[in-house]
């Protein structure tokens, strides 16, 4: 079979291709900037950290004050509210006719009933909605019972169960009460508050409070300031330390070389929990004091040998590149190659562990703090309030998932941030091809 | 080949040897030493529970014996718990750790595979971009986040069916590895899923790929015998370091669903102080996993044989 001219047809004319043409590539702010997730995660991030940084001042409450009033409430603004003698209580002036709250207050619940021929005394019970008895509070004697056992505002059916002479009940009276907010004399006087007109005015609690009255969002702010600065320093500094000991490596090269991957090899067997523990014990700190300065230490000294191992390698690649020989050929000082070669493809690479050690870290303090070996009680951090939520989540979800959150968001911030910066930097990505 | 496989094991050999050592005289750089406290009320009582642990002979004497104990598989006697020696917390409680980390391999594995191939085939479509959602969000959640949200919603399951479907916590059957099993392998499920798509991505755009298309084989041979086959190299490589997050990592998850696990016991170890038990499952710990790192190496060079010959030539 043989072919004649006509069998053939001249393909359309083609656009050279593209991938062939040398462009500089653009720098890679501008790169970023052209990706939208990469932007809101750098927004975030961003003002994680101020937050961080400013929290304290832009919500100066204090993390640590108990609002006994105001256990596990959810969010709430200010407001203004009644301060309310807190003596003991002697009675009600005249009989009642049934069950009556003289008082309803979230500093005291004052019950009295009438006297009943056949009791000789009185079981109280409260419970907090639902139809049963509930947690008993006391019995007596008395045909009347204040209660100032942990208020808070919510509906309460109180119980009131006459016993007889020979220990048998009677039919329980009940109520339903809403305690009002109040704040009682002496817990104002303990806040520091003084009353106006028998008032005083309570902050808001944007994000509720935790199981201890305190409020969530101050806790959070800084519990911020303990993640971030452990998120922050340890990569910052082994990241730091990697990248010199493996400029240090790949640019001696040989037999040193060898001698210190080897190294590097081994430090990266090292169980990290236990060189914690010896660097806290070692230092002297006792159960009770803040683990954070050994966490700290045990992640810089166990975690360089990744970013080691990375700029060693792009050491050694640069070394034997034609751009660095011909660099070197026409006369460059070692200084020159360093600063105009190594520096600029190293630290984009750097950029890009830093954004990943850092949730890392994050991760970790969160679950060192979560096992009790990183900051102690009265500090916050998130690992320790989400320690802190997991116990109450079931009745108070909010005091897990606000911390939760906050951990998430700045973790997924930080890593989407390491995504679209590798990207930015790989080439098949930004051709297209992905 | 052989002298690969030597010096690969030699190298695993040197390593557990260093993480032994170096175990020790950190152990050994502690100021003070576990019996002065309460437990020793006497000096003669101290000297005889010196004598006991043997904490009474030189450092270097110490040392000798502690390798040679070791060798034997001798971790000597816990600190705490009277007569309790190591290898027999480490006996009972390291096969629980070990089902559960099994399970969640494999789990880990099996669904971050799938979801990295699912992913990649339909690239930058609806699965792709739900399933890397779902390994975003799994990355960024903290591990004991997700197991108490997971004892949640078992509570929650359970409420709803009016019956118990799953337990909540404990170890004993079946039902009790599941959820665990699952928390413990989601981050490296996701992380997995995250490198076969990656790697699912760049076999797609090879030349073999566009060979085997040309030469008309279907697309779910080309997916199944070229395309999963090479992709599944990088993914193998991992294995190691994935293994060692799963077995180390396990300890939130056994805190937190109260499994008798060896991670359960190394940080209740850790918070008293029980020196024998914290060396002896560190070294145990740091043993299984450069073990599995060396036979993870050695695997790599049977799948590929650019790696066997690269081996070889050094």
């Amino acid at each position: 079979m043989s072919y004649l001219a006509t069998d053939f047809e001249p393909l359309p004319p083609q656009a050279p291709e593209a991938a062939e043409t040398l462009t500089p590539s653009p720098p890679l702010w501008r790169l970023l900037l052209g990706d939208v997730r990469a932007c809101i995660a750098a927004v975030t991030v961003v003002a994680m950290l101020l937050l961080a940084a400013a929290g304290p001042w832009v919500w100066p409450q204090s993390p640590g004050t108990q609002w006994l009033s105001q256990v596990s409430v959810g969010p709430s603004g200010a407001r203004t509210v009644d301060v309310v003698p807190d003596d003991p209580w002697q009675g009600p002036d005249r009989a009642v006719d049934s069950l009556t709250a003289l008082q309803a207050t979230t500093t005291a619940v004052k019950l009295a009933w009438p006297s009943l021929p056949t009791a000789v005394s009185y079981r109280v019970y409260r419970n907090k909605g639902g139809v049963g008895l509930g947690m008993p509070l006391t019995e007596t004697p008395n045909t009347h019972y204040a209660d100032h056992l942990q208020l808070s505002e919510q509906t309460y059916r109180y119980s009131v169960v006459p016993v007889k002479v020979d220990g048998t009940t009677g039919e329980p009276l009940w109520i339903e009460v809403n305690p009002r907010l109040t704040l009682g004399e002496f817990e104002a006087k303990l806040l520091g508050l003084v009353p106006e007109n028998g008032q005083v005015s309570l902050p808001a609690h944007p994000l509720g409070t935790d199981a201890l009255g305190r409020d969530m969002l101050s806790r959070i702010l800084h519990g911020a300031r303990t993640s971030m600065l452990v998120g922050l320093t340890a990569p910052l500094l082994f990241i730091t330390l990697g990248a010199f000991y493996g400029a240090l490596a790949g640019l001696l090269g040989g037999w040193v070389d060898n001698v210190l991957m080897r190294f590097a090899d081994f430090v990266v067997a090292l169980p990290f929990l236990l060189f914690m523990i010896l660097f806290r014990v070692a230092l002297g700190i006792e159960s009770g004091e803040s683990g954070l300065f050994p966490m700290v230490l045990a992640m810089v000294l166990l975690s360089w040998p990744s970013a080691a191992r990375l700029v060693r390698g792009q050491v050694l690649q640069l070394r034997e590149s034609a751009f660095v020989m011909s660099a070197r050929l026409a006369g460059a000082s070692n200084f020159y190659l360093i600063r105009r070669h190594l520096l600029p493809n190293v630290l984009p690479l750097l950029l890009v562990s830093l954004s990943f050690a850092i949730p890392q870290a994050i991760f970790t303090e969160a679950l060192l703090s979560f096992i009790g070996m990183g900051v102690v009680p009265p500090t916050p951090s998130w690992g320790t309030l989400c320690n802190d939520g997991i116990r109450s989540m079931l009745t108070h979800p909010h005091e897990l998932v606000i911390p939760a959150l906050a951990i998430s968001a700045t973790v997924l911030a930080f890593n989407v941030l390491g995504d679209a910066l590798r990207d930015a930097m790989d080439v098949k990505v930004r051709r297209g091809v992905r | 080949m052989l002298r690969y496989v030597l010096k690969r094991i030699a190298y695993g050999a040197l390593t557990i040897w260093f993480i032994a050592t170096a175990t020790f005289f950190a152990m050994h750089a502690v100021p003070g030493d576990p019996f002065n406290s309460a437990k020793a009320a006497t000096p003669q009582l101290r000297e005889n529970l010196r004598a006991r642990y043997g904490l009474d002979k030189p450092v270097s004497e110490q040392y000798v014996l502690y390798l040679k104990n070791m060798l034997r598989g001798d971790f000597g006697i816990s600190f705490t718990q009277e007569n309790r020696r190591v290898n027999d917390i480490i006996r009972e409680h390291f096969p629980v750790s070990a089902i559960l980390g099994v399970v969640a391999l494999l789990i880990a594995t099996a669904g971050g595979i799938a979801g990295g191939a699912v992913a990649a085939y339909w690239h930058n479509r609806l699965p792709d971009r739900l399933l890397m959602m779902a390994v975003v969000l799994a990355i960024s959640i903290p591990s004991f986040v997700i197991a108490a949200l997971a004892q949640l919603f078992i509570v929650q399951a359970n409420d709803l069916a009016g019956r118990s479907l799953l337990p909540v916590a404990g170890w004993g059957t079946l039902s009790h590895l599941w959820i665990p099993a699952l928390v413990l392998g989601l981050g490296t499920m996701a992380y997995l899923a995250r490198l076969m798509r990656s790697s699912m991505l760049d076999v797609m755009n090879t030349d073999y790929i566009l060979t085997a298309r040309a030469k008309g084989l279907g697309t779910w041979q080309i997916f199944w015998r070229h395309q999963l086959r090479n992709a599944l190299l990088p993914v193998v490589t991992e294995l190691g370091p994935t293994i060692a997050a799963i077995t180390t990592g396990g300890f939130v998850v056994e805190l937190i669903f109260a499994i008798p696990g060896l991670g359960r016991y190394f940080v209740q170890a850790v918070q008293q102080l029980d020196y024998t038990v914290i060396m002896g499952t560190t070294v145990f710990y740091g043993a299984f996993l450069v073990t599995i790192v060396v036979i993870v190496d050695l695997l790599y060079g049977v799948i590929d044989p650019r790696i066997r010959l690269h081996g070889g030539q050094r």
